[in-house]
């Protein structure tokens, strides 16, 4: 059980580390234009 | 780029970020775009354009941002010419579009994300079988997480709840906040005092589920929003002045009355005055509904809202701002719209009964079980297994889901939806009135077969040059043709276009002004005789599809005139009313209202107006005026109108789903309130019941997706 004081922590802060980059998305106006993303991926030309 | 000092780093770096969004960035709306394609042409064809210096095509929005020193009228015709409908959008208006609240909403909903996953995977261990100190370790580390987060991201309910309950009443929020305080709470008493059920999963888990809920419902509001304000930013809100001989753009507001305004040739009135000019030819359709083009002379008054077909033209102001003929059509349309805000909205109607009576079934447990077994903590956890298992957030998202999928359906559709309840409404909807000009037709003018390329060449030539409806729907006609080189091309107001043509002298106009026998649209070419086009009023593209779908009784109010309306219903096959003014649509409507039937308008002019904010909903296209658009529910942005009952279909749709969404939580509640009312009901049964809950009714919105 002592693993657990180790794996716990690491859950939390690999979880955290999700949870900021979603928060840095957010910010830099990556949710701005969902659909026209989806089909730029699909451009060849840029 | 580099920078001498850290500080001039900071100092740059918010100056370039102004510069991006400095005012010559233009935007533009490209209601017809919808797909990969689409963004490769536009975005391709503009960037070897002179001048641009980016260009960015917003896909959700349907916008176009172009930053560079380059001429808006550039830009309109590059796109025209690619094939897409193009209308430029005031900057100004547009500028503060950043949407706040959603972002905020969207980090609370991000938060609880994060702190359901980690308690959950603590929970999970909990329910498989961890007991004594592992069992009370990760219950507090579960508290640690959700109580914070609860704190944050379940403001915005607490927020709501504590105002609904200041007025002295109830809303969905106060058996929420309820549920999620009550369940925090609790669990944190039962994990200092090494109890066995700690609800921590279920207090974030709900608030994730209904912040979801509560996003997709600001998406759908702000859309609604950012239409309407896009909207607006297509009128013009500038007016040349002419002082000391200088003319100067001035904002609106700043006309004051005797000022002297320039209006040129295709634009519209900013405000109401007198005619300086010696003549003027006015397109009043939008103000009265009569098709014919109006002829004035020096000193006739003209109102705010009219089109100038003619050459450029001056005039005095006599009113200005709130005072003008269109503000105070404007004001009518507000009166008649407070009737309609008296509209409940299907999820307020539920709530209503739903949340007195969770609010009773958890106090009658409490008290059954306080009485019978005398144990206050049992009896509280039990209460509190009632309010968390009645599915508020499978209640939460019945509406909201359904409407966000059937709006997007109608904005991909070219249907831009502007009033919250406007879905409802439209389902209600058993009766459909149109106005005639402007919205089930359009000029057109027929080019006989017989004309030679010559004789077409000229006609395109004189036509490019005039505002006049007739001349616009001849150059639609000709245009596959090039025109002919034409020399002093003058525009005689009230008559028609002359000009000159390998010497000869060309005109295009009213007959008696060629000479000509008849009194229609004629073209003379130097000394053949006049050639007359006719000129019929087409119905606009898709109107006979989308009437013979309808499946619902229609007729047409028009203020046009006896005759041409008489043939126009022969045509179509419609009852209709001429010569009606904006008080005698406002009149039928309200007359059909009292017989019971629920109507719905589709009209474009100012005329309309009144009849469009009055009747249960409406429908507008997107060139109507400002006043109309603002009145009505949905407006349509292309130029066709085959996908009418498409409209129809998506509300009734929505409606359905709703309801089946609201019947299935009512029948997941009706297996859980037992259990829960029985105290068997477990934090992991909770889990179970609020996720299975809330996710078959965001599948089953879903289906949305398949209605055509």
């Amino acid at each position: 059980m002592n693993v657990l004081v180790v794996l716990i922590p690491i859950s939390l802060i690999l979880g955290g580390f999700g949870l900021a980059a979603f928060l840095w998305a957010v910010k830099s106006d990556q949710f701005d234009d969902a659909q026209g993303n989806a089909a730029r991926i699909l451009l060849d030309d840029e | 780029m580099t920078a001498a000092c850290p500080a001039c780093i900071g100092a740059t770096g918010p100056a370039e970020f102004a510069a991006s969004n400095a005012p010559d960035a233009m935007q533009f709306s490209l209601p017809t775009i919808h797909c990969t394609a689409c963004i490769g042409k536009i975005e391709r064809g503009l960037a070897s354009q002179n001048g641009v210096q980016s260009v960015r095509v917003n896909l959700s929005l349907k916008r176009l941002t172009i930053t560079g020193p380059v001429q808006s009228d550039a830009i309109i015709s590059a796109v025209k010419s690619l094939g897409f409908e193009i209308y430029p959008l005031d900057a100004a208006t547009l500028a503060n579009t950043t949407d706040k609240a959603g972002r905020n909403l969207l980090i609370r909903m991000a938060v609880a994300g994060f702190a359901m996953m980690n308690v959950m995977l603590l929970s999970v261990a909990v329910w498989s079988g961890a007991s004594d100190a592992t069992r009370d370790f990760f219950h507090l580390i579960s508290a640690a997480i959700a109580l914070p987060t609860v704190a944050y991201s379940a403001q915005p309910f607490f927020q709501n709840a504590l105002s609904a309950l200041r007025k002295g009443g109830l809303n969905m929020d106060v058996p929420i906040s309820l549920a999620i305080i009550l369940a925090a709470g609790m669990s944190l008493f039962e994990t200092l005092n090494g109890g066995e059920h700690a609800y921590f999963d279920a207090a974030v888990s709900l608030t994730f589920f209904l912040l979801i809920g509560r996003y997709l419902d600001h998406q759908t509001r702000s859309a609604a929003r950012s239409a309407a304000k896009e909207l607006t930013a297509l009128e013009s809100h500038t007016a040349d002045r002419i002082r000391n001989g200088v003319a100067q753009t001035v904002q609106l507001s700043e006309v004051a009355v005797d000022d002297i305004i320039a209006v040129p040739a295709g634009t519209r009135v900013p405000v109401d005055g007198v005619l300086l000019s010696e003549a003027a030819l006015m397109d009043r359709s939008f103000l009265t509904g009569e098709s014919a083009a109006v002829h004035l002379n020096q000193g006739s008054e003209i109102q705010a809202g009219e089109v100038n077909l003619a050459g450029p033209l001056q005039i005095r102001a006599t009113a200005v701002g709130e005072d003008t003929t269109l503000r105070r059509m404007a004001e009518l349309v507000e009166l008649a719209e407070s009737g309609r805000n008296g509209y409940t909205a299907l999820a307020d109607r539920a709530a209503a009964i739903y949340a007195p009576a969770v609010h009773l079934l958890a106090l009658v447990a409490f008290l059954a079980w306080w009485v019978i077994g005398g144990d206050v903590r049992h009896a509280l956890n039990i209460a509190i297994a009632v309010l968390i298992i009645t599915c508020p957030c499978a209640l939460g998202l019945a509406v909201p889901a359904v409407t966000t999928a059937a709006i997007s359906r109608l904005f991909n559709a070219g249907f831009l939806v502007k009033h919250a309840t406007a879905l409802e409404r439209l389902a209600e909807v058993n009766y459909v009135v149109f106005d005639k000009t402007g919205t089930l037709t359009k000029p057109a003018v027929h080019v006989p077969e017989n004309l030679t390329k010559t004789e077409r060449a000229v006609a395109l030539g004189l036509a490019q040059v005039s505002h006049h409806p007739m001349s616009r729907a001849l150059v639609e006609q000709l245009q596959t043709q090039s025109p002919a080189p034409l020399e002093d091309i003058t525009e005689v107001v009230g008559q028609g276009v002359q000009g000159r043509y390998l010497g000869q002298e060309v005109q295009l106009g009213r007959g008696q002004w060629l000479g000509a026998s008849f009194s229609g649209l004629g073209m003379r070419i130097g000394d053949a005789s006049p050639i007359q086009f006719e000129a019929p009023e087409t119905l606009r593209t898709g109107v006979r599809e989308a009437l013979s779908e309808l499946c619902l009784p229609a007729e047409v109010v028009t203020g046009d005139a006896t005759e041409p309306a008489q043939s126009f219903a022969k045509r179509i096959g419609l009852k209709i009313t001429a010569n009606a003014r904006p008080t005698d649509k406002l009149e039928r409507i309200s007359a059909l209202e009292a017989e019971g039937k629920r109507v719905l308008m589709v009209g474009d002019g100012l005329n309309d107006t009144a009849a469009l904010a009055s009747a249960h909903a409406s429908i507008a296209p997107a060139l109507a005026l400002e006043a109309s658009r603002s009145a009505s529910d949905v407006v349509i942005l292309k130029d066709n109108f085959t996908a009418l009952p498409m409209v129809l279909r998506v509300a009734k749709a929505t409606q359905d789903l709703s309801k089946q969404n609201f019947a299935i939580a009512a029948a997941y509640n009706m297996i859980a309130i037992p259990i829960a009312l029985a105290g068997a009901a477990t934090p992991l049964a909770a889990a179970l019941a609020m996720s299975i809950s809330s996710i078959t009714v965001l599948l089953n919105s879903q289906r949305m997706r398949s209605v055509k």
